[in-house]
C-alpha cells in the first residue's frame, strides 16, 4: 500500500484570489477539497469497526500512533457502494470541529489532481446540485472545461461526526 | 517594591508559605466557630505572626501592617482578653481573603485594593475598640458559635497578673546559628522591651582549634525588668523555642493593672525584622522541619508543579537503578549470544519487563495526590454559602486520603464546587421547612471518596428535598428535550437535569439556577473518562455519584476475540472467566439467557449482538463467559476466545471522532491494529437498555 504525502504549504499561484484544491473522483463526479487541509493520501487498509455508528463510519485506523476515523463518502452521500480495491484511496484531512482540530480519513474512488482555482471561476451552487446535499458544497468551479464540486470539508466531516441526538430531541 | 534577584527567589518561598499559612488560618478559623480551644487559636496566631514577620523582612509594608492588626486581635483572643464571637471570626475570615489577595497582588507586582484594606482595617479596629473583657464570661455571646463556653483559660498568663520582671534561662541548640537564628537580634528586641541584662555562660566552649564557628556553644541567663506580658516574651523567642531550653520565670508580681492597652494598628514593628543585607529565609522554615513527608499544593486553580513526598522519589530512583543493572546485564549478553544463553536472555528480559513495569507504576504514583486537596476548600464554601442562604448545614468529609491523578484532581475541583453549591441552594431546605418536614433543622452534606474497581468514586450526598420528578418531567417536555409521550424511568427522569439549558429553579440566583451548570459538570466529567449520575428520593435527599478513572493514560487489559474483532476489557472489571456448561444456562421469557454462577444467576450479554459483530458461535456454551462487575452489578460477557493480557495505552476516541457508548477508548496493539477498549459499566447499561429491561443485571 502506498502512502503519498502532499505538503500542506503548497505554493500558491501569483494571483491572490486563487486557491489550490486537491480533486478526487466519486461516482463519476469530480470533487475538490482545500489542499491546505489535506494531510496525506493513503491506500486502503484494514479498519477496526466501531459499534453504534452510522454505516458511513467504517471504523478507525492507526495512523502513526493516532486513532483516526475513516468515513466512506459514497455511503455518506447515499450513493451506490462499490468494492474496495487496489485503487481505492483514503484522503486524510484536518478539519475544524468547533474549536478542536480533528484528523479524519475519507474513502474516495480515486485521486485526481491539484488545481488552482480562481475566485472568478467559481460560483455558489444552485439549490439542487447532483447527488450531494448542497450544505456541504462551497462552490462550483470550472477548470479546464470540467466542473469541480468544491466541498466545505469542515461542514461535511463535522456534520458526519455530530453527536447523535435521541429521538424527539430538538437539534442543537 | 521590586526586589533584587536573590531576594526575589527567596520571596517566592515566602509567597508560597504565606498561602499555606493563610490556608491554616482559614481552616483554623472555620473550626474555631465550633470549639474555641487554645491550641487552635495559637495555631492561627502563629500563622499570622509568620506572615507578618516575613512580609516585614521583605519590606512589604502594607501586608505587614494589615497582618499586624489581625495578629493583635488574635493575640487578644488567645490571651482570653477578647471573646471569640462569630462576628470576629467572620471579620478574620474576610481579613484572610483580603490578605490572600494582597499576597497575590504583591507577588504579581500589581496594585493593592486599598479600599478593601481600609474597610477591613476599620472593622478590625472597631472590634479592638470595644471594651475587652477582663475575665472570660460564662454566658455565650450569642449566635450559633459556642465560643463563649470555651474561653482559653490560661493561654500564657491572663492580663490579671503582671510581674515586674522576668528571669530567662536560654540555652539554645548547638545548631542555632546554622538555622539562621541570631541571638543578638533577640536580645536587641528584649532590650527594647525593658531594662535588659544578660550573662553569658561560656562553659561549653571548646578550645580554639576544635571550635566550629557555625556552632553555638553559648547560653545565657537574662534578666529583664519591666511590666512585660509573658506573651510578648514568647513572641521574641517564637522562632527558636523548639529544641532550645527556655525557662521564663516571673520576678515578683504587682497588683493587676487596668485593662490591657489597646494595640493600635500603627504600632512599630519589632526592630529585628528590618530588612538587612544578610536577611535570609525566615528560620521558621527550618524550625518546622523538612517538608519531606508532606505533599502540599495550592488548591485554587492549576499549578505547574507538585511537591512530592521524598520517599516516592527515592523509590523511583531505586527502581531506575535496578533497571540499569538489568539493562547492562542484557547488553553484556548481546555481544556473544549462543543458544545456551537463550535461557538467561529470557530471564533477563522478564526481569527487565518487571523493572519497567514497577518503574512505570512508581512514576504514575508521583502524580497521585489525595483528594483532600479538592475537598479542603469546601468547609469555607459551605460556611459562607450556608450563611448567605440562611440554611444550617453540617459538612461531612470522608475518604480524604483517597488518591487520584493530579490532572483529574484539578479538573474535578470546579464541577465538585458546582455540585456542592447546587446541593446547598436547591437540595437542602431552610431550617423552617426542614422542621416542618419532620427533619432535623440542620441539613447534612456529605462528600465521600473511595476506590472501587480501578476507579475513584466521589459521592455528593445531601438529605434535602430531593428532585421534584414531576417538575423535571414537565420542564423537559416544555423545552422539548424529550418527546411529549416518552416514558422514562425514575432514574432517567433524575438524570435529565444534566441536559443543556435545563433548570427548574424559579429564580436565577447568582449561586445557581442559570441552567448552565449541570451539563457542563457532566461534560467535564465525561472528558475525564468518567461518569456522573444522580439518584434522588423526594423529601429524603439526593446522591450524586461520580466515577473517574484513576489514571488517564494506561490500563491493564484482557484481550478478547469475537469473530475477527479484538476488544480490550479492563482487568479490574473482570471477576473471572468461565466456560459454561449447558445445564447452567437458562432462557428467560424466550429472550435473555442467564447462567448460574455458584449461587447467583447472572445475565448473559452477547458482545456480538451488542456490537454487531459476526462471532464464531452465538451459543453461550461454545464460547467463554467473562464475568464482569460494574456499578455493583455483575454480568457475563460472551466472547469467542481469550487472548493475551497486556498493558495498553489508552487513546481517546473523542480526539478525532466522538465518544461511543460502551467504548471507553482505543488502543494500538503490538501488530499495529487498533483495538477498542470496552467501557464495562456503560456496556452493561447499554445492554440492559437495549434488551428493553428484560435483562436486568442482578446485584452481586
Amino acid at each position: 500500500m502506498s502512502t503519498a504525502k502532499t505538503t500542506a504549504g503548497a505554493d500558491k499561484s501569483a494571483a491572490e484570489t486563487s486557491e489550490q484544491y486537491l480533486t478526487f473522483m466519486l461516482a463519476g463526479e469530480e470533487y475538490g477539497v482545500d489542499i491546505l487541509r489535506v494531510q496525506e493520501i493513503k491506500g486502503w487498509d484494514k479498519v477496526t469497526r466501531i459499534p453504534h455508528t452510522p454505516d458511513y463510519v467504517l471504523g478507525v485506523i492507526n495512523l502513526r500512533g493516532a486513532v483516526v476515523p475513516i468515513l466512506d463518502l459514497r455511503r455518506r452521500f447515499g450513493l451506490e457502494t462499490i468494492d474496495f480495491g487496489p485503487t481505492t484511496v483514503v484522503i486524510v484531512v484536518r478539519v475544524m470541529s468547533g474549536l478542536t482540530e480533528r484528523t479524519v480519513g475519507v474513502v474516495v474512488d480515486a485521486v485526481s489532481e491539484v488545481y488552482n482555482v480562481d475566485a472568478a471561476d467559481s460560483k455558489p451552487p444552485p439549490d439542487v446540485c447532483g447527488s450531494v446535499d448542497t450544505v456541504f458544497v462551497k462552490a462550483l468551479a470550472t477548470v479546464e472545461e470540467k466542473m469541480l464540486i468544491l466541498l466545505d470539508i469542515d461542514r461535511l466531516i463535522g456534520n458526519s461526526i455530530a453527536d447523535e441526538l435521541a429521538p424527539g430531541v430538538a437539534a442543537a | 517594591m521590586t526586589l533584587d534577584l536573590e531576594m526575589a527567589e527567596i520571596a517566592k518561598v515566602f509567597f508560597q508559605e504565606s498561602r499555606e499559612g493563610l490556608d491554616v488560618m482559614e481552616s483554623g478559623l472555620l473550626s474555631l466557630g465550633a470549639t474555641a480551644d487554645t491550641e487552635n487559636i495559637n495555631t492561627i496566631f502563629r500563622a499570622a505572626h509568620s506572615i507578618k514577620g516575613g512580609s516585614a523582612t521583605f519590606g512589604f509594608a502594607e501586608v505587614a501592617d494589615f497582618t499586624h492588626g489581625v495578629e493583635t486581635l488574635l493575640d487578644q483572643m488567645r490571651n482570653g482578653v477578647r471573646p471569640v464571637t462569630p462576628e470576629a471570626i467572620q471579620t478574620l475570615l474576610q481579613a484572610c481573603d483580603c490578605l490572600r489577595e494582597m499576597v497575590a497582588a504583591t507577588e504579581a507586582e500589581k496594585p493593592l485594593d486599598k479600599d478593601r484594606i481600609a474597610a477591613l482595617n476599620a472593622d478590625i479596629t472597631h472590634i479592638l475598640g470595644e471594651r475587652p473583657k477582663q475575665a472570660p464570661t460564662p454566658g455565650a455571646p450569642g449566635g450559633a458559635a459556642d465560643a463563649g463556653a470555651a474561653q482559653p483559660a490560661a493561654a500564657g498568663s491572663a492580663a490579671a497578673d503582671q510581674p515586674c520582671g522576668w528571669r530567662i534561662a536560654f540555652e539554645p541548640v548547638i545548631d542555632l546559628l546554622r538555622v539562621r537564628n541570631e541571638p543578638t537580634r533577640m536580645f536587641a528586641e528584649l532590650n527594647s522591651l525593658g531594662a535588659f541584662t544578660a550573662r553569658a555562660d561560656v562553659s561549653r566552649l571548646p578550645p580554639l582549634d576544635e571550635l566550629d564557628p557555625e556552632s553555638c556553644y553559648l547560653s545565657w541567663n537574662i534578666e529583664i525588668a519591666g511590666q512585660i506580658p509573658r506573651a510578648r516574651l514568647d513572641e521574641v523567642f517564637d522562632w527558636v523555642d523548639s529544641g532550645c531550653r527556655l525557662d521564663i520565670v516571673p520576678i515578683g508580681s504587682s497588683a493587676p493593672p487596668a485593662a490591657e492597652p489597646l494595640a493600635s494598628a500603627t504600632a512599630p514593628l519589632p526592630a529585628n525584622l528590618a530588612v538587612s543585607a544578610d536577611a535570609r529565609t525566615p528560620p521558621a522554615e527550618a524550625q518546622r522541619g523538612p517538608a519531606s513527608g508532606t505533599p502540599v499544593q495550592k488548591t485554587a486553580g492549576e499549578s505547574g508543579s507538585i511537591r512530592v513526598a521524598t520517599e516516592k522519589v527515592d523509590n523511583i530512583i531505586n527502581l531506575v537503578g535496578e533497571l540499569l543493572i538489568t539493562q547492562s546485564m542484557l547488553s553484556g549478553f548481546a555481544d556473544g549470544i549462543d543458544p545456551d544463553d537463550l535461557d538467561r536472555l529470557r530471564q533477563g528480559l522478564s526481569q527487565l519487563a518487571r523493572n519497567t513495569r514497577e518503574l512505570q507504576e512508581s512514576v504514575m504514583q508521583i502524580r497521585m495526590l489525595p483528594i483532600s486537596f479538592a475537598f479542603n476548600r469546601f468547609p469555607r464554601i459551605v460556611h459562607d454559602l450556608s450563611r448567605k442562604l440562611g440554611k444550617k448545614v453540617e459538612l461531612k468529609l470522608s475518604g480524604e486520603g483517597t488518591e487520584l491523578d493530579k490532572t483529574v484532581l484539578e479538573k474535578i475541583s470546579d464541577p465538585l464546587v458546582h455540585l456542592v453549591r447546587n446541593a446547598l441552594d436547591h437540595g437542602l431546605e431552610t431550617p423552617d421547612r426542614r422542621l416542618a418536614a419532620g427533619k432535623h433543622d440542620s441539613g447534612t452534606l456529605e462528600l465521600a471518596a473511595f476506590h472501587e474497581g480501578g476507579n475513584i468514586i466521589i459521592e455528593v450526598r445531601d438529605d434535602g428535598a430531593g428532585l421534584n420528578k414531576a417538575k423535571i418531567l414537565q420542564k423537559a417536555r416544555e423545552r422539548a428535550l424529550i418527546a411529549p409521550d416518552q416514558d422514562l424511568s425514575d432514574e432517567q427522569i433524575d438524570n435529565l437535569i444534566f441536559m443543556p439549558g435545563f433548570s427548574t429553579a424559579e429564580q436565577v440566583s447568582d449561586v445557581s439556577g442559570r441552567g448552565v451548570g449541570m451539563d457542563v459538570v457532566r461534560r467535564n466529567i465525561n472528558d475525564l473518562g468518567g461518569h456522573v449520575q444522580i439518584s434522588s428520593k423526594e423529601g429524603v435527599g439526593s446522591t450524586i455519584r461520580i466515577r473517574l478513572p484513576l489514571t488517564l493514560a494506561i490500563l491493564d487489559g484482557q484481550l478478547v476475540r469475537v469473530g475477527k474483532e479484538v476488544y480490550v476489557i479492563s482487568l479490574l472489571a473482570i471477576v473471572e472467566t468461565i466456560q459454561v456448561a449447558r445445564e447452567r444456562v437458562n432462557t428467560l421469557a424466550g429472550r435473555t439467557e442467564v447462567f448460574r454462577l455458584r449461587d447467583e444467576y447472572l445475565p448473559v450479554v452477547k458482545l456480538c449482538d451488542q456490537f454487531g459483530v459476526e462471532p464464531d458461535s452465538r451459543n453461550a456454551t461454545d464460547g467463554l463467559l467473562v464475568v464482569v462487575e460494574a456499578d455493583g452489578k455483575r454480568a457475563g460477557v460472551l466472547v469467542d476466545d481469550l487472548l493475551a493480557q497486556q498493558q495498553v495505552v489508552i487513546k481517546s476516541l473523542e480526539s478525532n471522532f466522538k465518544s461511543v457508548s460502551g467504548i471507553a477508548g482505543a488502543t494500538i496493539l503490538g501488530d499495529g491494529t487498533v483495538a477498542l477498549i470496552i467501557d464495562v459499566p456503560d456496556f452493561i447499561r447499554e445492554a440492559v437498555k437495549r434488551s428493553g429491561g428484560a435483562l436486568t443485571a442482578h446485584a452481586a
